[in-house]
């Protein structure tokens, strides 16, 4: 089977990071910066963490916003973390524009306050086990939209992860760590597609 | 949060930097300023009283601003919001933690409070940014405490050489030092004024263990794409955008500029019709420099 190309969405933010976790895991990956270099032999698509209006603001400029909504809602699989998962969004509790709005589940960001609300914790990801959760200025998610989203992970009572059919969204930053059991599942659920 | 070891604090701080590579951030003076910056798509705003360029026209003591006019900023965006004290100013710093400012930039541009020590950032629990004009500031600073370092430039000129010059000599000064032998990096050390342990860290992996934007004088979407192709993370526009013609549109520019910065083609048309730019000062036109400041 020939190897599949993940995309990289490197707009703005951590996407070094990611591209650093999927290149020791032996995964083929491309930074997306603008329409061309989204092709169709994009196989996955990770959103990384960053500023959410910066991205979704570039997401327009771009004109990249259009077809990576349409490849999504074609099933392509996705991954967000924080950033990312607030991009996916359906529903923003406090803020009014919405990025790709894939994803039906309602965040709140900044939830934890400033920076010196950010904090870490291992917590139980589910399917993975105890995971090392960086949230950074971290959104959590407020209500789920549709009853087939899948809660992964929970904090003090608040969602912190889903999984919606090929959509993996998380509030924290699993590329900021050694882990590389969550992209390990990611690119599992890219090799199904 | 009460699970959290101290020891960490560092390490997010640090990460919350890494969320703003590829970013713009943008001084401003007022909310609707922040709003403007906010839009165009900055990824953090720097809240002050007067930008560099006025600072430089003003003269005087230049001091952090007024907590209430960073509050009226903090809840103008959803955005990073940052914020200057003086260099050595460890009170206006605690002020600036206790208003839960996002990032502290210990800053030349503000007159220093001290001429012998800086801010032993270590004994806070927010970030802080401090300018560097080469590798030895850099490392000093991060061994203070700095989470983020960016290169001085010479603010308020919109004159891009300086930092240029920075960024060239900390890329230079890094690329010597992971050539040297290992038993050469505990002279690179006193050279530099540095703990082995950092000059280590840069001979193993040819950068710095913080991140590194650009500062200083940029200006233009060319200005700030210049920095990104010298290897910066990231861009800070100062006086460049409110002193422009047109600052929301020359924002907007300079951020896609940022995003696409090896694509000729499209800074072309980004920098099409931008109106005027910052009126700049030539670095050897000017009285006082303020990269001066702090070593």
């Amino acid at each position: 089977m020939a190897k599949k190309t993940i995309g990289v969405l490197a707009l703005q933010g951590a996407f070094q990071e990611h591209e650093q976790m999927l290149a020791r895991l032996g995964a083929d990956y491309r930074e997306i910066r603008q329409t061309a270099d989204f092709t169709a032999d994009i196989a996955g698509l990770i959103l990384p963490g960053g500023e959410s209006t910066t991205q979704r603001k570039l997401m327009y400029s771009t004109g990249l916003l259009a077809p990576l909504q349409q490849r999504i809602r074609e099933d392509m699989p996705v991954m967000g973390t924080c950033a990312g998962l607030i991009l996916l969004a359906q529903e923003l509790s406090n803020d009014e524009e919405t990025g790709l709005s894939t994803l039906p589940v309602r965040v709140k960001r900044n939830a934890y306050g400033r920076q010196l609300g950010s904090f870490a914790a291992d917590i139980s990801l589910a399917g993975i086990g105890k995971f090392p959760m960086r949230f950074i200025r971290a959104p959590y998610i407020e209500k789920i939209l549709q009853p087939d989203v899948e809660v992964l992970a929970t904090y003090q009572g608040q969602i912190t992860a889903v999984r919606y059919h090929k959509q993996l969204a998380m509030s924290f930053h699993p590329e900021l760590t050694q882990d590389l059991r969550v992209h390990r599942l990611f690119l599992q659920m890219a090799a199904s597609a | 949060m009460a699970e959290l070891k101290e020891n960490n604090r560092y390490e997010l701080n640090k990460e919350l930097a890494q969320m703003l590579k590829g970013g713009v951030i943008m001084d401003v003076t007022t909310p609707e300023q922040a709003r403007v910056a906010e839009a165009a798509g900055a990824c953090a705003v720097m809240a002050l009283e007067r930008i560099p360029a006025d600072i430089r026209a003003a003269g005087g003591v230049a001091r952090m601003s007024d907590p209430a006019m960073i509050k009226g900023i903090q809840q103008a965006v959803s955005i990073p919001v940052m914020a200057k004290c003086r260099i050595g100013h460890f009170v206006e710093a605690q002020l600036l933690q206790a208003i839960e400012i996002d990032y502290i930039d210990e800053s030349e541009v503000l007159s220093p409070a001290d001429d012998v020590y800086h801010i032993n950032k270590r004994d806070f629990a927010v970030p802080f940014v401090c300018g560097a004009r080469d590798l030895g500031e850099a490392l000093r600073r991060i061994n203070e405490g700095a989470s983020m370092i960016r290169t001085k430039g010479e603010p308020g000129t919109g004159d891009v050489i300086q930092a240029v010059r920075h960024m060239r000599a900390i890329n230079k000064q890094m690329k010597e030092l992971t050539v040297l032998r290992e038993d050469e990096l505990f002279e690179a050390a006193k050279t530099y004024q540095v703990p082995y342990t950092l000059v280590k860290y840069v001979h193993k992996y040819g950068r710095l263990p913080v991140v590194n934007f650009a500062a200083g004088g940029v200006a233009t979407p060319a200005d700030a794409a210049l920095m990104m192709q010298l290897g910066a993370d990231g861009v800070f526009v100062g006086s460049g955008i409110f002193k422009s013609g047109n600052p929301a549109k020359r924002a907007a520019a300079i951020v896609e500029a940022v995003t696409n910065y090896q694509d000729a083609e499209r800074i072309a048309r980004l920098s099409e019709n931008l109106g005027e730019a910052m009126v700049g000062i030539n670095e050897d036109e000017i009285q006082l420099l303020m990269a001066e400041r702090g070593k």
